[in-house]
């Protein structure tokens, strides 16, 4: 179990190192002819966050659509090049791809709840992946919502409604039933956008928290929340990965022009 | 539920130690570079020279943590004046450093000869220094503003001190041009502790504006 105080040690400037859990390697992605993504070359490291930034339709969500292949939902896309997890080949036709997912979960824009009790929404994803005796459900639920600061609150309520719950909350609870199915990596695709501040400001201590146990991947329209949360951030335009680098670096002094303009709010 | 700010909270007590910490070796380097003029030391006078290096090295640490800090954590109000003041806190502090390395220089130009006299005046100028620079770093630690308020006395007395070593030191090669080259030097000490304590004094009034968000710089104290 983590500490409030130590999910709050973010550096300004991370120690960058060899642990590498997701590798990409000269990546394009093919919506029909239309080439959303153009050689991105890639690392992450484990339990850091990586923020994904770049204007609308810069390839930066269909980036980290590729990650759990949920693209392949997409009639006509293709994608080329080589994406490692763990060191297994994401883009590999015999991949599982129900436990890609499992082991590379998403949270999207808006909070999409089973419209089912608070309880259910957790102990479905279990029942999936056939990941636990009915006695052990009750202790997963439990252990997956104090994960994400919801079990004080919601504990004597467990069989309402998921969808009677804040928005933040439905937040919460979606991250809780990732977090329940012991995944690996978190793909957050603005997460906080159907939020208020304050909420927002909740999910990003959230996020600081649960970087201790997973690998967090965010992308965000808002860059201050790129800069306040992310240790990594990656900037794309027009499909391709323009700059890479520890997000001090990033806002304070970027390598390449294109980035300096976005994040001044100079482009376009 | 936890508050956010503590993440920036953790960021600005790491950066108000590194303030302090050049704080307090400022303070020995006014004491050290005095001491080594009284005492016609040279050894101290060159450790003043080498530790005013680290004193550069932290303002350089501390530019960077604020700017990161601004870049990163998006301080509003009393934060971002405590960042932008610290800065200018960390800029004074360094001119300081500088101030006692060019004490320390001039006492190793006064080396080999004897004093024109034993120093009373001077050692008391550093003491003051010293004193205003530790009342600004205790207000800075205390977000007091009314510190101010004592600093600007001592920067009265310091100018009174200044003008009378230097009258003194005036006569005194007026009447005697060969006592010029021992003199000299020490005209420029008081100069140096004279500007050490405005420094002290510009800590003061940037701590007023971190903590009460008023401007008393250059003419805005309210006094007198």
């Amino acid at each position: 179990m983590i500490t409030l105080q130590e999910g709050l040690d973010k550096p300004l400037m991370p120690e960058t190192s060899d642990n590498i859990i997701i590798a990409v390697n000269r990546l394009d992605f093919f919506y029909g002819k239309f080439q959303a993504l153009i050689d991105v070359n890639l690392e992450v490291e484990r339990n850091r966050i990586t923020a994904l930034i770049g204007p609308s339709g810069c390839g930066k969500s269909t980036f980290l659509r590729c990650l759990n292949r949920m693209n392949d939902l997409i009639d006509s896309s293709r994608a080329a090049g080589s994406i490692k997890i763990d060191g297994e080949e994401v883009l590999s036709p015999k991949i599982d791809l129900v436990n890609l997912r499992k082991k590379v979960g998403m949270v999207f824009q808006r909070p999409n709840p089973f419209p089912l009790s608070i309880f259910e929404n957790i102990a479905f994803g279990l029942r999936v992946h056939r990941l636990a005796q009915r006695e052990k459900l009750e202790e997963i639920v439990h252990r997956s919502l104090e994960a994400v600061l919801l079990w004080d609150t919601l504990k004597d309520r467990l069989q309402r409604n998921a969808l009677t719950l804040t928005l933040e909350q439905q937040q919460r609870l979606c991250i809780a039933r990732l977090v329940a199915v012991q995944p690996e990596v978190l793909l957050m695709d603005e997460p906080c956008s159907a939020l208020d501040p304050v909420s927002t400001q909740r999910i990003e201590e959230l996020m600081q928290m649960l970087k201790r146990d997973y690998t967090i991947l965010i992308v965000t329209h808002n860059m201050q929340q790129a800069a306040r949360v992310s240790d990594f951030t990656g900037f794309f335009l027009l499909g391709k990965l323009i700059e890479f680098d520890v997000t001090g670096k990033v806002f304070t002094a970027p390598s390449n022009k294109k980035t300096e303009e976005y994040i001044t709010g100079r482009y376009g | 539920m936890m508050d956010h700010n503590r993440m920036i909270d953790q960021d600005m007590a790491e950066l108000k130690d590194l303030i302090l910490k050049m704080g307090v070796m400022v303070q020995g380097l006014i004491h050290k570079s005095v001491e080594a003029l009284k005492n016609q030391d040279n050894k101290l006078a060159q450790e003043v020279v080498e530790e005013d290096e680290k004193v550069d090295q932290l303002q350089l640490e501390v530019d960077e943590k604020s700017i990161q800090l601004i870049a990163l954590r998006q301080p509003e109000a009393s934060d971002l004046r405590f960042i932008t003041t610290g800065m200018r806190i960390a800029n004074d502090l360094e001119r300081i450093g500088d101030l006692s390395e060019d004490i320390a220089q001039r006492a190793i130009d006064l080396s080999g000869q004897p004093l024109l006299k034993p120093l009373i005046d001077i050692p008391q100028m550093a003491k003051l220094s010293q004193n205003a620079l530790s009342l600004v770093l205790d207000a800075f630690v205390k977000r007091d503003a009314a510190t101010a308020h004592q600093v600007w006395e001592i920067e009265r007395q310091i100018d009174d001190l200044r003008d009378r070593v230097s009258d003194e030191l005036l006569e005194i090669m007026t009447k005697d041009a060969a006592t010029v080259s021992r003199a000299f030097p020490l005209v420029l000490v008081s100069r140096h502790l004279e500007r050490i304590c405005d420094h002290a004094t510009n800590i003061a009034e940037d701590i007023v504006y971190m903590v009460e968000g008023k401007v008393v710089k250059h003419g805005g104290r309210g006094e007198n």
